[in-house]
């Protein structure tokens, strides 16, 4: 694999400068968000690289752990922020942090197990990356769908309340809105799959090639992790949908949409 | 000594006792089985809120018997469809009238004003009139025990509340079913109700219409 030089990197940083001088040449004002964001993502990454290179350098299960903790609740957090009306106290965090839990978690563990199956299955090479892919994506799914309900939820209450009036029962009440919901969730990792190797050549797939791995070895990756990130999100979208369905009733089937916090300005 | 048979009391179809919603109460009120009762006060006085506390769609305190059985003792979604609250604006989320109105014929689209054709409208041309008419033949469906009226001619012509008034009547004689009847309007509560109730911020009293 050829490895990269701080020049290589440098020539890069410079295409960037250019650009970051054009808009203020143009006053676009986008230099100075363009320059912090760069500079952040050069930094997090480096660090990112030196934590990797500690802990597989260590390999024990602790730090595998500490650091797949670290990422779920940092994913926890991204699903919380990204909600316009969120659920109050400790449900806006728990619940989509408990759904990834039981999602990315569970898949990861059953892969690194059973189809990858090396030795110690912990290995920090195999189990961080992916977990990393699940987490992103499950993320975005439950993010998308957890949105999606409560906003609706929101917005049709007067008819939720109406078919709660007719007799129906919570489920029924919210039916439809839930699955629109899971659609919504849902739709990313079914167009990634449609999408995958016509119009977009999967990240993982094209990093393992220019690291030198024959193509069919990195195609063979990228349908199980396909799979896994399809499985997962299916997963964790259902469980923090019913979760959160159920959280906005009470048990005599009430709409309590007061459990929802006011949107962000 | 001969003892002095009681007459029989018959307990009220529903009973609302010591109610407090919205901070506002307590209330108390009963129905008889086949009894019509208005209901007045100033806008704002908390009618609508009422009539959602005994329908069980907010949290309260007090309790409200239907023929003796506690609300809380009957799984919600059976308690709305025997005490049934018309709302004063009715939501429709499906496209096609028939849609809405689970089973085969609807006996009160003709004495509404409606034809058969009524079933296949589009709900979105409804008008605001229309709907509330075929919002009580919705509610009218589940054969309901109790009716919550909640202004329920506050968009009809005089016609059409005419209409309404009267298939309340019959499904209430013909059932046995009481009725809480909403109205801004002190000759429709005449009209309409045998007993009258004000709602006051001191609670429920009975008095003229």
């Amino acid at each position: 694999m050829i490895t990269l030089s701080v020049f290589d990197l440098s020539l890069a940083a410079l295409l960037v400068l250019i650009l970051a001088a054009l808009s203020w040449h143009m006053r676009l004002g986008l230099e100075r968000s363009l320059l912090i964001a760069t500079l952040r993502m050069v930094v997090q990454l480096s660090l990112i690289g030196l934590v990797l290179k500690t802990i597989f350098a260590t390999s024990g299960l602790l730090w595998v752990s500490l650091m797949a903790v670290v990422m779920l609740l940092a994913a926890g957090r991204e699903v919380m922020a990204r909600q316009q009306r969120r659920l109050k106290g400790w449900w806006g965090y728990g619940l989509g942090t408990g759904a990834m839990f039981i999602s990315s978690f569970a898949v990861t563990v059953l892969a690194l197990f059973t189809m990858i199956g090396n030795q110690p299955w912990y290995e920090p090479q195999y189990a961080i990356p992916l977990l990393g892919m699940m987490l992103g994506n499950t993320m975005s799914g439950i993010a998308l769908a957890l949105d999606r309900l409560t906003q609706t939820a929101w917005q049709q209450r007067a008819i939720i309340e109406q078919r709660l009036m007719l007799g129906q029962t919570r489920t029924e009440a919210i039916d439809e809105i839930r699955r629109e919901a899971m659609r919504s969730g849902m739709m990313h990792i079914i167009n990634a799959m449609a999408a995958a190797g016509i119009v977009s050549l999967p990240g993982m797939m094209t990093g393992q090639i220019l690291a030198g791995a024959p193509p069919m070895e990195a195609v063979k990756y990228q349908i199980l992790i396909m799979f896994l990130i399809a499985a997962g999100t299916g997963f964790g979208v259902t469980a923090a949908l019913w979760l959160a369905s159920r959280r906005l009733f009470d048990e005599r089937h009430r709409l309590r949409l007061e459990v929802l916090s006011a949107p962000r300005a | 000594m001969v003892a002095l048979e009681r007459p029989p009391v018959s307990d009220p179809l529903l009973r609302v006792s010591r109610l407090i919603t919205h901070q506002r109460g307590p209330f108390d009120l009963s129905i008889d089985a086949g009894e019509c009762v208005s209901l007045r006060g100033p806008s704002g006085s908390g009618k609508s809120l009422l009539l959602r506390a005994i329908a069980d769609l907010d949290p309260h305190q007090g309790e409200v018997w239907l023929d003796g059985v506690a609300c809380a003792q009957i799984p919600a979604p059976q308690w709305r469809r025997q005490v049934a609250l018309l709302p004063v604006e009715s939501q429709w989320w499906l496209d096609e009238v028939s849609a809405h109105l689970s089973g085969k014929d609807c006996p009160w689209l003709i004495p509404l004003g409606f034809g058969e054709a009524a079933l296949g409208w589009q709900v979105s041309r409804l008008s605001s009139g229309e709907k509330q008419r075929l919002a009580l033949a919705r509610a009218l469906m589940n054969r309901p025990r109790v009716l919550l009226l909640d202004e329920p001619s506050a968009s009809l012509d005089e016609v059409s509340a005419a209409a309404l008034e009267a298939v309340v009547s019959d499904y209430r004689h013909d059932t046995g079913a009481a009725v809480l009847w909403v109205s801004h309007s002190a000759a429709q509560a005449a009209r309409v109700a045998t007993r009258h109730y004000q709602l006051t911020p001191q609670g429920v009293q009975e008095g003229e219409p």
